[in-house]
């Protein structure tokens, strides 16, 4: 899931306390599993800003909604009246939805974010989530026994752990694994270890985000 | 002849060689260069120019290395890809080798956690194995990274890389060296040399994989200054082991610092024993001024001219 993180309080209140109608848009999907941005979230950001207002003597009519997601157009569309009705709406998708809800909504429509999204990750156990995934493009997980060193690696190594790995650990934080000992680890344990011998070559960063933005276009789903 | 430098010539010949270290100064203050280039003048037979260790921000190794030139010693260019996308690594191997620039150490580089810039972007765009291949295509090839097209003029280097052997997991380090290898290295310089027992070990492995007989190993050094130095980077500094028993008698060591050169001296000897070990890499760190007096006390003196 996209992992994302609610801004503070006080960074919000900056960028919304000039609007006088303001709608609080949760995502029903990963922010809401990781429970940032989904609808109990949006319960909860709406009533911190409603007090606040009152302490500070601000006027602002808030208004909830949380649609099932921010990333896809048939779930905005029937949202619409309600964005529209609003001086600014504060999204509180990940990056994609922030930007979504303003492409549907149109260019009249402020659209501002109350996450930060993080990364592609997973939910280790209660408020732990990690990340996984970098979006590279040109998945090399066949190679490295299912852990990705782009991810994972603080120096995105392609061959091995640098002189820095130590007991498992990475250099720039005792408490962060080196991804690269769990690569060997499980190689080893599969009888693997011989893919680490070969040398990857310098990756092509062409499909990443050094290409430009990416689209993905499939001929045989095109109507 | 690969480069023509005195470290490949030196090390070509059989000799044991030395090489030093110079950290360039947080500034463009050259006479800083100067004072450092005085103290190895004569005691080493080439100078590794750090390329921002540990992510503070320095003179550039490139220009640091030139004006050693042009002060009459020879430079290993050190080169991190944290800093450098492989355009701008090709530019600069371009650039080095036109100032005469005959070594070049190939590394990752430090995270810059460590460093001055720590909001700082890295760059990775490759690592050090592809660093050394990238640096072996362009000499031997002639061509540039993955391409067709061709170098005007002729890239000579000598191509070094690091090893760790005091690094996890212990059995992958000689692997790590063997890929380095099969990527093109010529020569290594290891991490400081502590723990003799856990280098002999991994000696042990390089000589059962015949790597010694494909690349030059010099062992790293460097004196420790005092208790407290050693204490700090047996626990602070990531890749090293310092075993008690050193740790112990520069704690109670009278004069600290002489008890940390006569354990460099020591260390040297031991290592001039063991097969596949061609020389040694003296990292003298902010202490260059003592580098004379341990070549001397470990009989490396005077350096051979060839």
């Amino acid at each position: 899931m996209i992992v994302g993180e609610r801004k503070p309080l006080e960074e919000i209140k900056a960028m919304v306390e000039s609007y006088k109608r303001l709608l609080i848009l949760g995502c029903g999907t990963c922010v809401s599993v990781c429970m940032a941005g989904g609808e109990k979230e949006v319960e909860i950001l709406t009533s911190q800003l409603r007090m606040l207002n009152e302490k500070e003597g601000r006027r602002q009519e808030i208004t909830e909604a949380t649609v099932q997601r921010q990333c896809d157009r048939e779930y905005i569309e029937p949202c619409l009246d309600k964005i529209h009705e609003a001086d600014a709406v504060l999204s509180m998708a990940c990056g994609v939805g922030v930007q979504f809800v303003a492409e549907v909504a149109g260019e009249n429509t402020i659209v501002l974010p109350a996450l930060n999204t993080e990364f592609y990750g997973v939910n280790l156990g209660a408020g732990i989530w990690a990340e996984r995934c970098a979006g590279c493009g040109n998945c090399i997980l066949h190679i490295t026994g299912g852990i990705c060193p782009i991810a994972r690696c603080a120096k995105r190594l392609f061959n091995g752990p640098c002189g820095g790995s130590q007991r498992g650990k990475c250099e720039i934080n005792r408490e962060v694994d080196c991804a690269w000992q769990l690569v060997y680890d499980r190689l080893k344990a599969r009888g693997q270890l011989e893919i680490l011998e070969e040398i990857v070559p310098a990756k092509s960063w062409k499909p990443s985000l050094s290409g430009g933005p990416r689209k993905v276009v499939r001929e045989d789903l095109l109507l | 002849m690969k480069s023509g430098s005195n470290l490949e010539k030196i090390l070509e010949k059989g000799e044991f060689a030395v090489t030093g270290e110079l950290g360039p100064p947080k500034g463009n203050d050259v006479a800083v260069i100067k004072r450092k280039a005085e103290y190895l003048r004569g005691n080493v037979d080439a100078v590794n120019v750090t390329d921002n260790q540990t992510s503070i921000v320095r003179m550039s190794s490139i220009a640091t290395s030139a004006l050693l030139i042009q002060m009459g010693l020879e430079p290993v260019m050190q080169m991190v890809t944290r800093d450098r996308n492989r355009i701008a690594i090709q530019s600069d191997i371009f650039g080095a080798t036109a100032l005469g620039i005959k070594n070049m150490l190939c590394l990752s580089g430090d995270h810059q956690i460590f460093g001055n810039q720590k909001e700082a972007a890295n760059v990775f765009d490759i690592d050090s194995i592809q660093l050394i291949q990238c640096v072996k295509t362009m000499r031997d090839e002639g061509t540039l990274l993955g391409g067709e097209e061709k170098i005007e003029g002729e890239i000579k280097l000598f191509i070094g890389a690091a090893a760790n052997p005091f690094a996890d997991p212990f059995e992958f380090r000689v692997v790590r060296l063997a890929k380095k290898v099969k990527a093109g290295v010529d020569f290594i310089q290891t991490q400081c040399i502590y723990d003799l027992d856990r280098f002999k070990e991994w000696m042990g492995m390089v000589r059962n994989r015949g790597l010694h007989e494909k690349v030059h190993i010099l062992g790293g050094v460097t004196p420790l200054k005092s208790g407290g130095m050693a204490r700090y980077m047996a626990k602070n500094v990531a890749g090293i082991i310092i075993p008690d028993a050193i740790i112990e008698r520069m704690v109670k060591a009278k004069e600290p610092p002489q008890e940390g050169i006569k354990i460099c001296v020591e260390q040297i000897e031991q290592l001039r024993e063991i097969k596949g070990v061609h020389g040694i890499h003296l990292m003298a760190i902010e202490w260059e001024q003592k580098v004379s007096e341990i070549a001397e006390g470990a009989d490396l003196l005077p350096r051979p001219k060839v």
